[in-house]
């Protein structure tokens, strides 16, 4: 994934809310801090974002409300208009888009699944669902045919005719993905998907979202305020704090490596056996194996295995041996020993 | 904290040293000046600014001379006539007078109109598709009794014009308010203009359409659509505001064009919301067929009217009834669209008919009644010789009580004319006009700064320089008095309401009720006990406006975070103690907007009691009505509009104040 070519990145990305913000930022060479925007009576909400977004790639913007990240979501797809900066969508600058040109591109290549659901109420199912095509004025019985496919992918088949009053919050996020996916989509955002969810609904919702996923191939900019969402779905993570992208890495990096005390808090609690994988921490192999484990994998999810078997396992990468993982090491994981690791990613 | 409350402290006892101060210094003046200063008592009748004049010369030119290049005014203005005329026309062929050939006497009917048992079953319909049997039998029941008490003719002219008044006030409003939340600038423009029609008093409406448009149904159906559209702007502004952000997102996410984004997008998502404008549209333009029987509308208004005139009170009352009846069918019904249940899945099942089956029984049923009526009479007409009329009744009745219980009536009436209304009237006039004026603006300067002082001084003194001071002060006076009565019924009434469940479920099915009622109907029960004069019109006003008072009182109690009651009740309140000290210190903004509201509709129907011979600017309006003089009723009408203004700007500065004072009100600002 590291190889993907970029398919969404902000550079030095800007909004500010005030009275004329876009001089401001301008008299200050693109470049002000915190103390120079609070004095100008400015509220900063998204401060010089840059993000890349590859092909392929679950982005999370990970911050607590009022950070940011919402905001700039809206800018990345424009439907906030950043004070400054540049959003670059398959190699070209969004904000020196036309009304006319950004209508096309949300129409066919942009999806977007919101917190709380934002269903048209006085539609059923299979009408919010094949929404987004009648506006693009696709006829009935081809709309209604692609509505019913995306339907059944999130398995809502029998549903169609119901009002999303009818349905429950799960059911009714189920139809705002399905909405979301019936352009087939090149860039999905997801805004916080799963927050008005029970917990139970919630984690049931992340596995079928990683399902999706491991389908489509899709490339994500998800949104979240939840951690631990945020490491069991994310590639990458960009963490927020009153604008400001303070961290951007992998789960793994995020909680090995810290950027400041902020970060360090999130990830306090975070067990370590759920974000480490086993590349990083295994040792140069050895030779002889119980089994294998694949390099990517998370540490929690081969525990069990490892432990249980006499032999250490080998790491595998690309169909080549880069190391092994014993059950001593499995258990310094569980218990939070420091692990020194051999390859550190 | 402490200090915040010294400030508070401070400035109220400041407050009342500015009163007492302002008070004395206006008493003295009236005093020491009476021969100094004429002209503060008594506006010298030189300086009055001639504007009605004006209004009238320019509104002779504009019918007689003013073109456009291609077309004159009065082209115009009869285009618009005949756009209304024929779906009036159709309306009326439709449910009152059949298809007709010919002109005046030679008129021949081609078709009948729609059977009475073709509109009854189909409204009855309309009931059961909008909720359930019950409002089916309601309507039915409402129009059964308008076809058995002889009022179906005139109750049928009533309902074609709301027919028509109705979608064309709705799509108005709609295409309006539309505009209004897509161009912040048309909004800033048409939100004067919406204020200043809801507080010029119904009747000055009628003044300049009179002379525009002549006199006849064409006339009045323009009056009832001008009076009913400006609620139904508001409510889409707002309807369309209130729908979520993620909504509005969305629709901009799947790349919806403007037109897209409303029509399929933001009215949709509104719409429950959009059809408590269409009941307020129905319900506005019923009061306003009703009075626009003044200027050539027909049916049960002009019933009521004319029998006003006669002081035939055993029809007027019949009549009256009648408009209630059918007031409480059409609100029932309307609201029940709003708030019908939302759609419910259900298999698609096979055919139209199986899929429409309210309509396709409306289309059979007119059918067969039309074929019906053709062979039977009785199901094209309700049998004349099994109508009831209850006039005489109602007019024995009316003796009856005149006659036993004249010496009660007239002692009241008299008893409060003598001791509250006329002293309170002298009191009122004998105050110099100036320190009025300096008063209402020093009231502004207290609530809201300069700028509100600056308003309620300007508008005291137009409404003195046009001549209009001491008929301004009548209506003030009746007003005051009114509200004054109307609040002390109306409070204790809204708490009670809202402290016991029960009587708060019978207040509301009243004052829902009430407010329902045209106000030309109040008039007919005050006419009969107290006949005409200062008195019988404050009785009216009374009960129009009592309504208000209740319902923000009781919705001010209710809405008072319970937290706040359970601590009072922790820390041992009785519960007089809870009510005093807690719940009605809490609820005064919401009485105050409450009272706000009562003064609004005291001013409204204030000037319907012109038609019982009150002598303020109502009078003047209707005096101007009469002989169509524009001028006069226009300025007139701006008085009442004025006196709403400044009141309406006061008390919700002074609510406003309260509310911040009490931490009830996010503090302004944000993003």
């Amino acid at each position: 994934m590291k190889d993907s070519p970029v398919k969404l990145s902000c550079r030095g990305v800007w909004k500010l809310f005030g009275p004329d913000p876009k001089r401001f930022l301008a008299r200050h060479n693109h470049a002000p801090d915190n103390a120079a925007i609070a004095d100008a009576g400015l509220i900063g909400a998204v401060c010089d974002a840059n993000i890349e977004v590859r092909e392929g790639e679950i982005f999370i913007i990970m911050g607590l409300s009022g950070s940011g990240k919402s905001t700039l979501v809206r800018c990345l797809s424009r439907l906030i208009e950043p004070t400054g900066g540049e959003v670059i969508f398959d190699n070209r600058d969004l904000l020196t888009a036309s009304e006319a040109e950004m209508i096309e591109i949300r129409r066919h290549k942009m999806g977007m699944v919101f917190q709380h659901f934002a269903l048209l109420p006085h539609l059923t199912v299979l009408g919010n669902v094949a929404f987004p095509l009648e506006v693009q004025g696709v006829a009935r019985a081809a709309r209604e045919a692609r509505a019913l496919e995306v339907i059944e992918l999130v398995g809502l088949k029998g549903r169609e005719g119901y009002y999303p009053r009818e349905l429950s919050g799960g059911q009714q996020q189920r139809v705002g993905i399905a909405r979301s996916l019936a352009v087939e989509p090149e860039i999905w955002f997801l805004d916080e998907p799963f927050s008005a969810l029970d917990p139970l609904i919630r984690r049931e919702m992340q596995d079928e979202f990683l399902r999706l996923q491991s389908v489509l191939k899709k490339t994500i900019v998800f949104i979240t305020h939840d951690f631990d969402e945020a490491i069991r779905l994310a590639d990458r993570v960009a963490i927020m704090k009153d604008g400001w992208t303070i961290q951007i890495g992998t789960p793994e990096a995020l909680v090995t490596a810290p950027a400041d005390d902020y970060v360090a808090e999130f990830t306090k609690d975070i067990p370590r056996a759920k974000v480490l994988s086993a590349a990083s921490v295994m040792e140069p192999p050895g030779g002889d194996y119980a089994g294998e484990v694949p390099a990517e994998a998370r540490v929690a999810d081969v525990a069990a295995r490892v432990e249980a078997a006499d032999k250490p396992h080998a790491v595998v990468s690309d169909g080549t041996i880069v190391g092994q993982l014993t059950r001593q090491i499995v258990i310094d994981v569980l218990v939070g020993r420091e692990v020194g690791g051999g390859g550190q990613t | 904290m402490n200090s915040v409350l010294h400030q508070t402290r401070d400035l109220s006892r400041n407050g009342w040293a500015v009163w007492g101060l302002a008070l004395i210094a206006a008493w003295l003046f009236s005093q020491l000046t009476v021969d100094l200063l004429p002209w503060a008592h008594k506006y010298p009748r030189d300086w009055i600014w001639p504007i009605r004049f004006e209004i009238t010369a320019f509104m002779k030119w504009l019918v007689n001379d003013a073109t456009f290049g291609l077309f004159t005014f009065k082209e115009l203005t009869r285009s618009v006539s005949w756009l209304l005329d024929w779906p009036l026309t159709a309306a009326t062929s439709l449910f009152s007078t059949g298809l007709m050939k010919g002109q005046g006497s030679d008129a021949v009917q081609l078709t009948p109109p729609l059977a009475w048992l073709a509109v009854l079953g189909v409204l009855a319909a309309m009931g059961h598709y909008a909720r359930d049997w019950k409002l089916a039998a309601l309507v039915g029941g409402c129009f059964l009794y308008l076809a058995v008490f002889g009022q179906w003719d005139s109750a049928m002219v009533t309902l074609s014009s709301i027919v028509v008044a109705v979608p064309i006030g709705v799509a108005g409003g709609l295409m309006l308010g539309i505009l209004a939340y897509r161009s912040p600038w048309f909004e800033k423009a048409i939100r004067p203009v919406l204020d200043l029609m809801q507080t010029v008093p119904i009747f000055a409406y009628l003044v300049p359409i009179l002379f525009l448009f002549g006199f006849g149904p064409v006339a009045a159906m323009t009056a009832t659509i001008i009076y009913a559209m400006p609620p139904m702007v508001r409510v889409t502004v707002l309807a369309l505001r209130q729908v979520a952000d993620e909504i509005v997102d969305f629709g901009r996410m799947v790349g919806c064009t403007r037109r897209q984004m409303t029509w399929k997008v933001l009215v949709p998502a509104a719409m429950p919301s959009l059809m408590v404008g269409v009941n307020q549209v129905i319900m506005l333009s019923l009061n306003m067929v009703i009075i626009a029987s003044m200027i050539g509308a027909g049916g049960l208004g002009f019933d009521v009217l004319s029998a006003l005139r006669r002081l035939d009170i055993g029809a007027g009352l019949e009549a009256g009834i009648a408009i209630v009846v059918l007031a409480i069918a059409l609100d029932r019904l309307s609201q029940a669209f709003a708030s019908r249940p939302p759609p419910q899945h259900h298999d698609q099942p096979q055919g139209w008919v199986r899929r429409h089956p309210w309509l396709s029984f409306s289309i059979l049923w007119i059918a067969l009644t039309g074929i019906g009526g053709l062979l039977l009479e009785p199901v094209q007409a309700y049998p004349e010789t099994l109508e009831l009329t209850t006039a005489s009744f109602w007019g024995e009745l009316v003796k009856y009580i005149n006659i036993t219980f004249f010496d009660y009536l007239e002692g009241i009436k008299t008893f409060f004319l003598l001791n509250l209304l006329i002293p309170f009237k002298r009191f009122l006039l004998d105050i110099p006009w100036a320190v009025i004026a300096a008063l209402a603006g020093l009231a502004g300067w207290r609530l809201g700064g300069w700028k509100l002082a600056l308003t309620a001084f300007s508008l005291s003194l137009l409404i003195a320089a046009t001549g209009q001071w001491e008929k301004a002060m009548v209506t003030v006076y009746l007003c005051g008095i009114s509200v004054v009565i109307a609040s002390l019924i109306g409070i204790p009434i809204g708490i009670l309401a809202a402290q016991n469940q029960r009587a708060g479920k019978v207040v509301q099915v009243i004052i829902d009720t009430l407010q329902t009622l045209p106000s030309f109907v109040y008039l007919m029960p005050v006419v009969m006990l107290f006949r005409v004069g200062d008195f019988a019109a404050m009785i009216a006003v009374v009960a129009y406006a009592l309504a208000p008072a209740i319902r923000y009182t009781a919705h001010g109690i209710r809405q008072i975070d319970p937290n706040l009651v359970e601590a009072g009740i922790a820390a041992g309140c009785t519960r007089w103690q809870v009510l005093g000290k807690i719940k009605l210190p809490l609820a005064l903004p919401e009485i105050m907007l409450g009272i706000n509201q009562t003064i609004m509709l005291a001013l409204s129907m204030l000037v319907i009691t012109a038609l019982v011979g009150t002598r303020d600017l109502g009078q003047e309006v209707y005096i101007a009505l009469t002989k169509a003089d524009t001028g006069r009723g226009i300025v007139a009408g701006l008085s009442v509009a004025f006196i709403a203004i400044i009141a309406d700007r006061l008390i919700a500065a002074g609510s406003g104040h309260m509310r911040r004072r009490l931490g009830l009100a996010e503090e302004g600002g944000g993003k």
